[in-house]
């Protein structure tokens, strides 16, 4: 319903300074998953998405609706909230990528999941890795963040069991934690 | 000694009368007021860690070694005989392992059809071919080599349109058939001695599930045994199904469903998707993985029906004199229809009651179960049109329906009901809101001279009782851990952490003690997550369950520590005596490695009692009068549904049902193009769910808290429906008490708000 916050971006990541034709075929890949270097055979046309699923056995990031337009998919590229499924995997070429499955270190959950279950902000939980990704990326850049930052910053992940309320006080609850 | 006693229970709106075998009493109810180590505290959901590590496993994220990716091409037509199908070019092409079509598929019954795949397709969406490939893309590009030959019929999709003389006849009988009828006193007469009658016409759009996980199965065969992961709210119902296409005994068939991402209804059984994962691993010996895509979810996976009322009410010296209510739902292709009668026959006393409910046939995707189906689009025509009465008699609208709504008995079987507080849901409502701030007619004032404040309410009934059959069985191990397992699923409502709260309350171990296992047939039975059963079900067999757990526990203890059993107690893990605490690992040890075995089963419900729930919704709206734009400000939700065992996810099933509701009231529709049949908006960015920034400024969630003794052995109902039954007719109220203007039909978008205030205006 209403207008999708700006924390997501379609826009695709390539360079313009290095273009690289690849294809038709599986072609190699290197990149940076959750801190680890990993190489992967991927074809041109596939997602970003896909590959985390796929060729990673990444399965916490969820695909919904494989078009750019509910968040599940949300990861982290350098940084940046995006929606893997309207990324290609090629254009990450050398990339850092974060997903859910590196947010948690030695064992201990990042605030923001610790947030999310104190807060009791899913129900289902299938767009609850999106809606972390999403306000993790904007607790780096805004720590603190009030109640109407968190909902720009989740405004295109949808929740259809209508966790949002929880899911606001989530993203304030974390910005007041400390790791 | 088991023996089989009768019970009645409810399910979405329907009774049914049933044997049931059981052992032993059912336990005494816990006074209210009892004080308890885990029930009625709030807890964190005890899967919340896998949850959001992304570790939970969902059926979509199994992917078994070997495992075909399967896509099923669909009709492109509304209506079509499929004369003639070639997949030489499809087979070609590298990857491809299988094909299915009407031409080769074996046969496979499915709701009461011989073949999954019609030589009629009847819908835009409906399965006409399905490829196995060794992946995704290649099963996606091997559909697009498939060539059909359609014979092109006429159809109908729009309800109306289907109703009326010129429609295609879908059915030898026509297109529209009686589905159900009430009749209590004389409606006609009623009417015609009432002073004020309200003659009016209601509308609901359809409205699509939208689960954020699809519908979709992967099935893998051994030569001997299929194990289906599904995503489903009934792994029994997917293994009667399953047995039914494939002819295979219940002991040949396993389904799973560990972790689920939402269901709302529409996940009730077997699927065609899940069929034809199954025909291919069986064909082929590679586990097979049936997936639907979100634009195949919004055609072919159920929808809540689109309805036409039609109500009469009328009203004489301050009360409410009769009522006439006329249903037709378009079912699609659907084989039943839910019934938007069923609050008008059961929610007010009133003498004098007519009501049909009629189901429609189209060339649309099928109705299935969307959360209290039936319910939602009926409570939205009948609590408008009460309130639509009350403006007319010049009465509060709250004073009208209290008057109808304190009968102790179920006005439409005549039964008692076990419990009710309707007037007390209805008194704290008011008091939330501030209904006293309610001016009569023309709204209060809102933020700006275009913005018109208003306050509306409206009521809701519901099942929710529960009953048998449902069983769990207690594992107690040597160290003292245990294990609670029952064939029930958790589709996001919280149902492994309050089992796990009621199994560790009785059985005297703390919370992070108890692992839940369920989503499983080879569990002990456990029923369908749906018509808000499931906790009112499966919670007083885990109580059971926990109870003979703890007495083997205590008679263990008892010849260990060489005491006896009255002498002690189980609290938290340790066995309690006069003078000494000794922890269960410590006792269990010492009786080898033995495993403690509890057993439950849910006891019968009371056959002369009507078990049902009860609530009432207000909402304070803002509507801009330049743009149609409704703003909800406060949404109250008040519940009567017995004892609450975890407030926190009582209160989050509360604000997600009433944002859900919100989606229906206001912005979620389908469109089906008339001439094409296509649906236009089977997407999420055309089908406007609710998003973070349309939930209400303020939602207020309340409960009478009291136990309903008559219930069941823990005195608590169900939470899954009732909050998005009143939503959007409280909401409808506080438009018309706003601005004058009453909009009849939901969602009300803003060129509908804005053509009633049109028709307002003219009126005045």
């Amino acid at each position: 319903m209403a207008a999708r916050g700006p924390n997501i971006s379609n826009v695709p990541l390539t360079s313009a300074r290095r273009v690289v034709l690849r294809g038709p075929g599986a072609t190699e890949l290197a990149l940076t998953v959750n801190g680890e270097a990993v190489t992967v055979q991927v074809p041109p046309r596939r997602t970003l998405l896909d590959t985390l699923r796929e060729a990673l056995a990444l399965t916490g990031t969820k695909k919904v609706c494989d078009e750019g337009t509910c968040g599940a998919c949300t990861v982290l590229v350098d940084g940046r909230a995006i929606y893997s499924c309207m990324t290609l995997a090629v254009t990450c070429e050398g990339k850092r990528v974060e997903t859910i499955e590196g947010l948690a270190k030695d064992g201990e959950l990042h605030p923001v999941q610790r947030a999310f279950i104190d807060a009791d902000a899913f129900q289902c939980g299938f767009c609850t890795p999106g809606q972390i990704m999403s306000i993790v990326a904007l607790l780096r850049e805004t720590p603190a963040p009030t109640e109407d930052d968190v909902r720009r910053a989740v405004a295109g992940n949808l929740c259809r069991c209508g966790a949002y309320p929880n899911i606001v006080s989530a993203g304030v609850n974390a910005g007041k934690r400390k790791r | 000694m088991p023996r089989v006693v009768k019970s009645r229970e409810e399910f979405e709106g329907e009774v049914y009368e049933s044997l049931v075998l059981v052992e032993g009493k059912d336990l005494p109810v816990p006074r209210a007021g009892t004080e308890f180590v885990e029930i009625a505290h709030s807890r964190r959901r005890i899967d919340g860690p896998q949850r959001v590590t992304g570790r939970a496993r969902y059926t979509q994220d199994i992917y078994l070694p070997g495992m075909l990716h399967v896509r099923v091409l669909r009709s492109p037509y509304p209506r079509a005989r499929v004369r003639r199908i070639d997949t030489k070019k499809a087979e070609a092409l590298p990857g491809v392992r299988g094909v299915l079509h009407r031409f080769n598929a074996p046969k496979a019954s499915f709701r009461g059809e011989e073949t999954i795949f019609r030589e009629e397709v009847r819908f835009v969406g409906d399965e006409v071919a399905a490829i196995a490939a060794d992946d995704e893309q290649t099963a996606v590009d091997a559909l697009r080599l498939i060539e059909v030959d359609y014979e092109l019929l006429p159809h109908v999709v729009d309800l109306e349109e289907a109703i009326g003389d010129m429609a295609p006849r879908l059915e030898t009988d026509g297109n529209v058939a009686e589905a159900a009828t009430h009749k209590r006193g004389d409606a006609k007469r009623g009417l015609r001695e009432a002073d004020f009658v309200v003659d009016a016409t209601y509308r609901t759009s359809t409205q699509l599930h939208n689960s954020l996980e699809t519908h979709g199965a992967v099935a893998t065969w051994d030569g001997e045994q299929l194990t289906v992961y599904e995503s489903t709210q009934h792994v029994f119902g997917v293994r009667q199904g399953l047995r039914t296409a494939l002819k295979l005994p219940f002991s040949k068939i396993r389904v799973l469903c560990d972790y689920m991402g939402g269901g709302f209804g529409s996940k009730g059984g077997v699927g065609k998707y899940s069929i034809i994962a199954s025909l291919f691993t069986m064909q082929l010996g590679r586990p097979a993985r049936c997936v639907l895509t979100r634009d195949e979810e919004n055609l072919a996976a159920g929808n809540r029906s689109a309805t036409l009322q039609q109500l009469r009410v009328g009203g004489k010296g301050g009360r409410i004199t009769a009522l006439e209510h006329t249903s037709w739902a378009n079912v699609g292709q659907g084989k039943w229809v839910a019934n938007p009668t069923g609050p008008t026959n059961t929610l007010y006393d009133i003498a004098n009651l007519s009501s049909k409910s009629y189901k429609v046939v189209t060339n649309a995707g099928s109705l299935s179960a969307f959360r209290a189906p039936g319910y939602v689009e009926g409570t939205f025509a009948l609590e408008s049109a009460i309130d639509e009465l009350a403006d007319k008699m010049g009465v509060d609208p709250l004073v009208l329906r209290r008057k109808h709504a304190a009968s102790p008995k179920d006005p439409m079987v005549g039964k008692r009901y076990s419990d009710k507080h309707l007037i007390e849901c209805y008194r704290i409502g008011a008091a939330e809101i501030g209904w006293q701030r309610r001016r009569r007619s023309g709204g209060i004032r809102g933020s700006a001279p275009h913005r018109r404040r208003g306050i509306g309410m409206a009521t809701q009934i519901w099942g929710g009782g529960g009953g048998p059959p449902a069983y769990a069985t207690v594992h107690v191990n040597s160290d003292g851990t245990v294990v609670l397992t029952t064939g029930t699923q958790d589709i996001g409502t919280g149902t492994r952490t309050v089992l796990a709260q009621i199994c560790a309350d009785e059985l005297g171990v703390e919370l992070d003690d108890v692992q839940v296992r369920l989503g499983d047939t080879d569990n002990p039975y456990g029923p369908i997550s749906a018509g808000s059963l499931t906790v009112a079900s499966v919670g007083p067999a885990v109580r059971i369950a926990a109870r003979d757990a703890r007495e083997q526990l205590l008679g263990a203890a008892a010849g260990v520590l060489e005491t006896p059993m009255a002498e002690l107690r189980l609290e938290g893990g340790v066995v309690v005596t006069k003078g000494a605490r000794t922890p269960l690992s410590e006792i269990l040890t010492k009786v080898d490695n033995n495993t403690v075995i509890g057993k439950g089963a849910r006891h019968p419900n009371d056959p002369d009692l009507s078990l049902r729930t009860f609530g009432a919704h207000f909402a304070e709206v803002e509507v801009d009068v330049r743009t149609g734009e409704i703003t909800v400000e406060h949404v109250v939700a008040v519940h009567d549904i017995g004892r609450i065992v975890n407030p926190t996810t009582a209160r989050s099933q509360v604000e997600g049902g009433v944002l859900q509701a919100l989606g229906f009231a206001l912005s979620e529709e389908r469109f089906v193009d008339r001439a094409t049949g296509r649906v236009m908006n089977g997407n999420l960015e055309n089908y406007k769910v609710p998003t973070v920034k349309d939930v209400p400024a303020k939602i207020t969630v309340k409960f009478v808290d009291r136990p309903d003794r008559r219930a069941n052995n823990l005195g608590i109902k169900g939470l899954g429906e009732p909050p998005i039954i009143p939503t959007a007719a409280a909401i409808a109220n506080a438009v018309a008490n706003a601005t004058g203007a009453r909009v009849r039909h939901a969602p009300l978008t803003r060129a509908r708000v804005l053509e009633a205030l049109a028709i307002a205006e003219a009126r005045s």
